[in-house]
């Protein structure tokens, strides 16, 4: 039998969870960035940011997961995430390493995980010492218009 | 000769095009001639070849070139041997067929240098081509022999390489037995094609080289490029604008002269005359008037006026569409005309020409025009305006109606009309690309479509404006003017009118929006100062009211996310000069968010449906006008069209009443101090200008109401009906007049002279 399947993944953190998404749908880590707020927008859109002159719609991860506001004065990262609408920005804590994970340690979640996360996490990585929840990222940044 | 050189100069602009294009496909022709020897096999090849031949023939036909035609003829025939599987292509008919390509092309060079074929002698190089039909015939006659057609196309490639030369007259002597020896056939194209293009190619290549053929999404590309850089421009203006080394502002002015051109230069690129699109118009007009038993002539000004590609495309069914309509709906039949004192063929006059930075195209016919009763009685009947409300209607209201959705007077559906293309798509169609459409019509003598649309999409010129923490742009197609209210005038300049904010701008009321509220953003505006922009949507003005108001910046239109595309407040976003992301307003989809336009219409059917009257209690606005010296006459605003103030020098009489010119229309005037009985007020009498209240006139169109002054505007709870003839207004008892009613019922009185007329309210 040949070795499972290593993938990459590119990892951040949110909210104390531990997140990744395929390192090739990423674009880019950056920092964080000033916003143009957007009246009116769905809940979950952050704003608009200028990534050198390409204008990318900032999604809170926070918001998306239902998960409670940052802290005051925590400045959140920008995960940009490639999509076939153009460039999306995911808003994370914390950027982590590049990890490799064999495929043989995932796991679709559990039924007990319900609500939002239920539909936006594709399953687990069991890794030494903590869980590496996978980002559908084509759900998360699937946000309708309000 | 000289007739030939007439007939060509004459088609010089056919010529030119005709010579770049077949220059161009000779070369690919001789592309695939040579992929055809490595792979006899490539149809698409075969084909291509054959396409060439053929254009060239045909179009050489068309202009009258003899030598051309018959020469390409004679490959046509051989290609088409080729291509059908008949004929192998050898080196030997590969060799002829390259010739054959020369040739043309020292011809094309002929036609180009002196308007003739030349008369270098091509009847040998036919000679071959039409001897290769026979003899390669042949050869192949023996081939299939042994193998299956399929397999019989290998072996001449590999036959030829050993006898090079000796082939064609092998099989061509075995078969045809031609009289020409056959070497020289060969030999003789060649020099023949070597000989001539020595004058010609250079030419030849001078007519391609002066055009180039330029792939679309490059443009696009440097188009979002050329965009960058007038952001990057933007940003570099905004930090030199406080520096003090010379030598930056000295050259960021430099770079901002250089991008200017650029970009005007890299637009230009994308241009293309409106006449591409007009050009398919008198065809269909000849077809429509031929279908309609009609005769009309198409007159095309400023053709040449160009237009951004993609916006070019945008407006060709919109346009197509207007032009049919004038056509089927316009244009009356020849019997129809002829009895109306009009000539029997009917003028479609396309007109496009340049006017402040936006394009206006207009598609005027000479037909009957458009009937706004008719408009009137048909928008009533599809419920799109309730018949009250259409005694209100002025005239160009009433003709804005046409571009209802489900609104269509055509009393049957033709073969023209009914094909699911309203003129509420042509609205929609050109107000997507930020351009609007006008109706202007005279009975009997014609109708004009008005189309204004922008130059160009991708950059284009904006204010931009504050509310709340962010900045806005706001397209300035859109924008009619800018209003600073201050101090006193801020608190009390917007009047409401049942809660909706109003302003008087120079006697018409202007709705308000509010941008912090149409936003949902905390209003943190400066209550002393009100800036208000006044936008024109849908052809209906509106203000918004916006915190601060700042210069006007050439914008790059950029789109958005599929996360926000669905808020229709917003056309886009773009990047501003510092840097920072800015979104741009869709005035006409805030306008309709705020309910200033459409919404409107719909609210005022539904409230009539309802209760079938105002409820007691509700409140009503009132215009509160100065009758006589001291009396004071309460109009309900919604019956008012407008307030306007003339001249007395501006007043002539017709017939028995006195009128006024007024938006190219005569307004007939009515005094209403006389009308009630009162003696006008001496005082107002005297001044110099007199106020009006405009409101609809019961048969259609608008009537004046002089007034002898405008005291003011109140909001007041409306009473039960029957008791409303007076009240206390602001403390002073007020007769309230219903205003239609009393024009209706002077109607009469005015033309019999018949004054004063009094009106029981």
């Amino acid at each position: 039998m040949s070795a499972p399947t290593a993938r990459q993944y590119s990892t951040f953190s949110v909210d104390g969870l531990y997140f990744g998404v395929e390192a090739l749908r990423v674009q880019e880590f950056i920092r964080y960035q000033q916003m143009t707020h957007v009246p009116l927008a769905p809940r979950d859109v952050a704003g608009l940011i200028n990534l050198r002159g390409q204008i990318v719609t900032a999604i809170d991860l926070r918001s998306r997961l239902q998960l409670p506001p940052r802290a005051d004065g925590r400045l959140p990262m920008n995960v940009v995430l490639r999509s076939d609408d153009g460039s999306v920005s995911l808003l994370v804590d914390e950027i982590g390493d590049v990890v490799d994970a064999d495929d043989d340690s995932f796991e679709a979640p559990p039924e007990t995980v319900g609500g939002v996360a239920r539909d936006l996490i594709l399953g687990a990585h069991k890794l030494p010492g903590r869980l590496l929840l996978v980002l559908d990222t084509d759900r998360a940044i699937a946000v309708t218009p309000a | 000769m000289w007739e030939e050189v007439e007939c060509v100069g004459e088609l010089d602009e056919i010529v030119g095009e005709f010579l770049v294009e077949s220059y161009e496909n000779l070369d690919a022709f001789d592309d695939d001639l040579l992929a055809l020897e490595r792979d006899p096999n490539a149809t698409d090849r075969i084909a291509s070849a054959f396409r060439t031949i053929h254009t060239i023939k045909g179009t050489c036909g068309f202009l009258g070139l003899g030598t051309l035609e018959s020469v390409t003829h004679a490959g046509e025939n051989l290609l088409t041997l080729v291509r059908d599987g008949d004929l192998d292509l050898g080196p030997d008919i590969a060799t002829a067929l390259l010739a054959l390509s020369d040739a043309v092309r020292s011809m094309l060079g002929s036609v180009e240098a002196t308007g003739t074929e030349g008369d270098a002698d091509h009847s040998a190089l036919v000679a071959t081509l039409e001897r290769l039909q026979h003899g390669a015939g042949g050869a192949v006659a023996s081939a299939p022999a042994g193998d299956a057609p399929a397999a019989g196309a290998p072996p001449p490639v590999d036959a030829p390489p050993p006898v090079d030369a000796p082939p064609p007259h092998g099989t061509g002597g075995a078969t045809a037995l031609s009289a020409a020896p056959p070497p020289a056939p060969q030999a003789e194209p060649v020099p023949a094609a070597a000989d001539v293009p020595a004058a010609g190619e250079p030419r030849g290549a001078a007519a391609a080289d002066s055009s180039i053929r330029v792939d679309v999404g490059l443009l696009d590309q440097l188009m979002n490029l050329v965009g960058e850089l007038v952001l990057a421009r933007n940003q570099i203006l905004q930090h030199t604008s406080t520096s003090t080394d010379a030598a930056l502002v000295g050259s960021s002015q430099r770079l901002n002269l250089i991008a200017t051109e650029l970009q005007e230069g890299v637009m230009k690129t994308r241009m293309q005359p409106i006449g591409n699109v007009w050009g398919k118009f008198p065809r269909v007009v000849r077809d429509l008037t031929v279908a309609l038993g009609k005769q009309c002539r198409v007159v095309m000004e400023g053709e040449d006026t160009e237009l951004d590609k993609t916006i070019i495309e945008a407006i060709k069914d919109p346009l197509t569409h207007l032009v049919r309509n004038a056509v089927d709906h316009g244009v009356e039949t020849a019997a129809d005309r002829v009895a109306a004192g009009k000539p029997a063929e009917g003028t479609l006059t396309l007109r496009a020409f340049h006017e402040g930075g936006q394009v206006n195209i207009e598609i005027a016919d000479d037909g009957a025009g458009i009937d706004p009763a008719r408009v009137l009685a048909k928008a009533v009947e599809r419920g799109l305006v309730r018949p009250d409300q259409a005694t209100r209607l002025v005239e160009r209201e009433i003709l804005s109606l046409i571009f209802s959705p489900g609104f269509s007077t055509a009393a049957r559906i033709t073969n023209v009309s009914g094909r699911g293309v309203g003129m509420d798509v042509v609205k929609t169609n050109i107000e997507r690309i930020g351009g609007t459409v006008d109706v202007a019509s005279v009975p009997g003598s014609g109708t004009t479509f008005k189309v204004k649309i922008p130059l160009t999409l991708a950059i284009i010129p904006a204010l931009v404006v504050t509310c709340g923490e962010e900045r806005y742009a706001i397209p300035q197609a859109s924008l009619l003017e800018l209003v600073r209210l201050e101090g006193a005038q801020a608190r009390q300049g917007i009047e409401l009118i049942s809660g909706a904010p109003v302003y008087r701008l120079r006697g018409n009321l202007l709705p308000l929006v509010h941008l912090n509220r149409e936003l949902a953003v905390p209003d943190t505006a400066d209550r002393d100062v009100v800036n208000i922009v006044v936008l024109q949507a849908d052809a209906q003005p509106f203000g918004l009211v916006v915190d601060g108001v700042h210069d006007t910046q050439e914008i790059v239109v950029k789109p958005l996310g599929s996360q926000l595309k669905g808020i229709a407040t917003y056309a886009g976003a773009t990047i501003l000069g510092d840097g920072r992301v800015s979104l741009i307003l869709d005035v006409v989809g805030l306008a309709q968010r705020a309910h200033v336009v459409a919404e409107h219409r719909e609210r005022a059917l539904t409230a009539g449906l309802g209760s079938g009257g105002p409820d007691a209690g509700e409140l009503e606005t009132l215009l509160i006008v100065g009758v006589g010296a001291d009396r004071r006459v309460a109009v309900p605003l919604s019956s008012v069209a407008r307030l306007e103030k003339f001249p007395r020098s501006a007043v002539e009489r017709a017939g028995q009443g006195e009128v006024v010119q007024y938006r190219d229309e005569i307004l007939p005037l009515i005094s209403l101090s006389s009308a009630l009985g009162a003696y006008p007020d001496p005082s107002a009498e005297a001044a110099r200008t007199f106020d009006v209240v405009v409101c609809a006139a019961p048969g259609g169109g608008s009537v004046g109401v002089v007034v002898d002054r405008i005291v003011d505007i109140v909001e007041e709870r409306r009473r039960a009906r029957g008791t409303g003839q007076a009240r206390v207004v602001d403390r002073r008892v007020t007769d309230v007049v219903d205003l239609p009613a009393l024009v209706a019922a002077l109607e009469t009185g005015v033309l019999a002279g018949a004054l004063p007329v009094e009106v029981g309210v």
